[in-house]
């Protein structure tokens, strides 16, 4: 590559590197082929999805509100249920992952307490654990406790995180100096004070991150609830459409029509997850250095 | 932070003296409340059901005779299954293309949005980052319907070249349909965390290296990759993991792909079916179990190998 004896500004200043500037290009199409065939293909009607059409373009008759009005009522608003659930598990998992890690992760940076070394590497040795290998006993413990197909059979497993433990401990070792905590505590606040006061607003890029992988872990989750749920209202989005497909697929002829439900279906379902990122995305951009830097 | 103590008027050693021995004295009971209560949870969600598997892998249920003690038949039984064995051969061979490709892709767009500021390059970060916002399965299911020859663009866009498409869902290039579909997905979040560490690197060591005369690959060879190395580390530990107990993809697309994707495609879709298919807890289990062996043999081998570069564990 050709040298800039010149540029002493050095590397933040702004160049523009043509060549590199189109191979992105190149490479953002590919990035989102998937999404616009799912846009203009969710236009269509089921005739217009099988008739041949130009499959990277718009219908002649563009119908999303009577698309959006059949995939919202059809099986009696089974779809919406089915969004509500997957926000339910999303919050629900990952609020409670991110308070349990936030707190564990601070507990082990910042206290010596007994077998504190040992429990920690137990907690990264859980790391290497395949998270699907603990679905079946999972499944089995729950169904001698009454558990499976309710909402807790989902909610309760996606509140291990052992992964945001690793993250917030690396964190709260450098972002929370000993010193503060030592005035803190000097100046008369108890430890619950100290650590809801002082030490979290520190740990606040951390904690966003934490909350928005966990969240998208539980959104995104497909195999737990798939073996634990059998009542279809309980389903969220994920196993959802991949019931539709399976009755789309075997009912090939009856089955036609769900298809564009599946397509549009699959295009809302993103949209939550998408805002979330963007609106956040100056708090995790901070975070998600931090396991990767150490 | 620091010189906000020092501003203090120096405690005596015997106030610090006090300070410390009463820290000391909480900080077991007080640790261990912050602790607690994910431990909690990591016993339940993770050592009980670890522990359950292992335990409900050791028997058999017959048709005649009931639940019996068998030790490790269900293993020997797994290591002797084509089903298992089969899958197991594909996720490794999957995860030695896989991995790479993907390391390879999101470590080049890395240094490239490293190296190119402009207003486009934020917006290309932010597009090629999009892929994970998105569940596994749906992001399958798009893929499936591009391949799709009843809905897909593949044969439209190869007609215009009077060539026939290739079918992503047959049985001979399914690997590559899948191969695509996971870099789809998990590239751009690679890159996320690469880009990351590579502004936290200080910007004086790239000006010391050009006075050295070193040119912009050279600078990103020498410098740049060494120093993300923890990073590039934990990613591919990550897509390691993920890989071996491959599931949502294939498990997804099998309507699509009729015929091509079996029951026994992968270790994980295999034991799912064993469990939840035939209800044999047992033999899945034990499946579930081998695979986890597998999963933690290949981390630690890989770890192992690399131990010099690791500083993350």
């Amino acid at each position: 590559m050709a040298e800039h004896p010149n540029i002493s500004a050095g590397h933040r200043r702004p160049q523009r590197h043509l060549p590199l500037q189109i191979l992105l290009g190149f490479l953002v199409i590919y990035f989102l082929v998937p999404f616009w065939w799912v846009i203009v293909n969710s236009s269509k009607d089921a005739p217009g999805l099988f008739g041949g059409g130009n499959s990277l373009w718009f219908a002649d008759q563009i119908d999303y509100l009577g698309n959006l009005r059949q995939l919202f009522t059809h099986d009696g608003g089974i779809y919406v249920r089915w969004i509500l659930n997957s926000t339910l598990y999303a919050l629900a998992g990952g609020i409670g992952a991110t308070v349990l890690a936030v707190m564990a992760g601070y507990g082990f940076a910042k206290y010596r307490f007994a077998a504190r070394r040992f429990s920690f590497a137990v907690v990264l040795g859980a790391l290497m654990v395949p998270a699907t290998a603990l679905v079946i006993p999972t499944f089995i413990m729950f169904a001698k406790l009454g558990l499976t197909n309710t909402v807790w059979a989902v909610i309760l497993p996606s509140l291990l995180n052992p992964f945001g433990v690793y993250l917030m401990h690396v964190y709260a070792r450098d972002a929370v100096p000993d010193e503060i905590l030592d005035a803190a505590r000097v100046d008369g606040a108890g430890e619950m004070r100290t650590f809801l006061q002082v030490a979290l607003p520190l740990m606040r890029p951390a904690v966003v991150t934490v909350l928005l992988l966990s969240a998208v872990a539980s959104w995104n989750n497909y195999f737990l609830p798939l073996a634990m749920l059998s009542d279809n209202r309980l389903f969220p989005v994920t196993v959802g459409l991949g019931l539709w497909q399976g009755v789309a697929s075997a009912n090939n002829a009856g089955g036609t029509s769900l298809w564009s439900l599946i397509i549009l279906g699959s295009l809302v379902s993103v949209i939550p997850l998408i805002i979330a990122f963007f609106s956040l995305q100056r708090h995790w951009r901070g975070g998600l250095s931090v396991g990767g830097l150490r | 932070m620091t010189s906000l103590t020092e501003k203090r008027a120096p405690r005596t050693h015997d106030q610090k003296h006090k300070i410390r021995g009463k820290v000391q004295r909480r900080e077991h009971l007080t640790g261990w409340l912050f602790v607690g209560p994910f431990g909690v949870v990591f016993l339940a969600f993770l050592i009980a059901p670890l522990a359950y598997a292992l335990y409900l892998s050791l028997f058999q249920k017959k048709l005649i005779g009931g639940t019996s003690f068998v030790l490790f038949d269900n293993y020997v039984k797994a290591f002797t299954d084509p089903s298992f064995l089969s899958g197991a051969w594909f996720v490794v061979r999957f995860a030695l293309v896989a991995i790479p490709v993907q390391i390879a892709v999101a470590l080049a767009m890395a240094l490239i949005l490293d190296a190119v500021t402009s207003l486009f390059t934020r917006f290309s970060r932010l597009m090629i980052f999009l892929p994970y916002a998105i569940p596994t399965v749906i992001g399958a299911v798009m893929w499936g319907f591009l391949y799709s020859r009843s809905f897909g663009p593949l044969s439209d866009v190869f007609g215009l070249f009077g060539a026939t498409a290739p079918d992503f869902l047959s049985s001979s290039l399914i690997f590559y349909g899948l191969l695509n579909i996971v870099t789809w997905q998990w590239a751009g979040y690679y890159m996320i965390i690469l880009y990351a560490a590579l502004q936290g690197i200080d910007p004086t060591l790239y000006e010391a290296a050009r006075m050295d005369g070193a040119g912009r690959w050279q600078v990103a060879r020498r410098i740049k990759i060494p120093l993300i190395a923890p990073a590039l580390i934990l990613i591919l530990v990550f897509s390691l993991i993920g890989t071996l107990q491959f599931f949502n993809e294939p498990q997804f697309l099998r309507y699509l792909a009729a015929g091509t994707i079996g029951s026994d495609f992968t270790p994980n879709m295999y034991a799912y079916q064993q469990a939840f298919g035939l209800a044999n807890f047992n033999y899945g289990s034990a499946i579930s179990f081998a695979l986890g062996g597998l999963v933690f043999i290949c981390v630690y081998a890989f770890l192992f190998f690399t131990r010099k570069r690791r500083s993350f564990l």
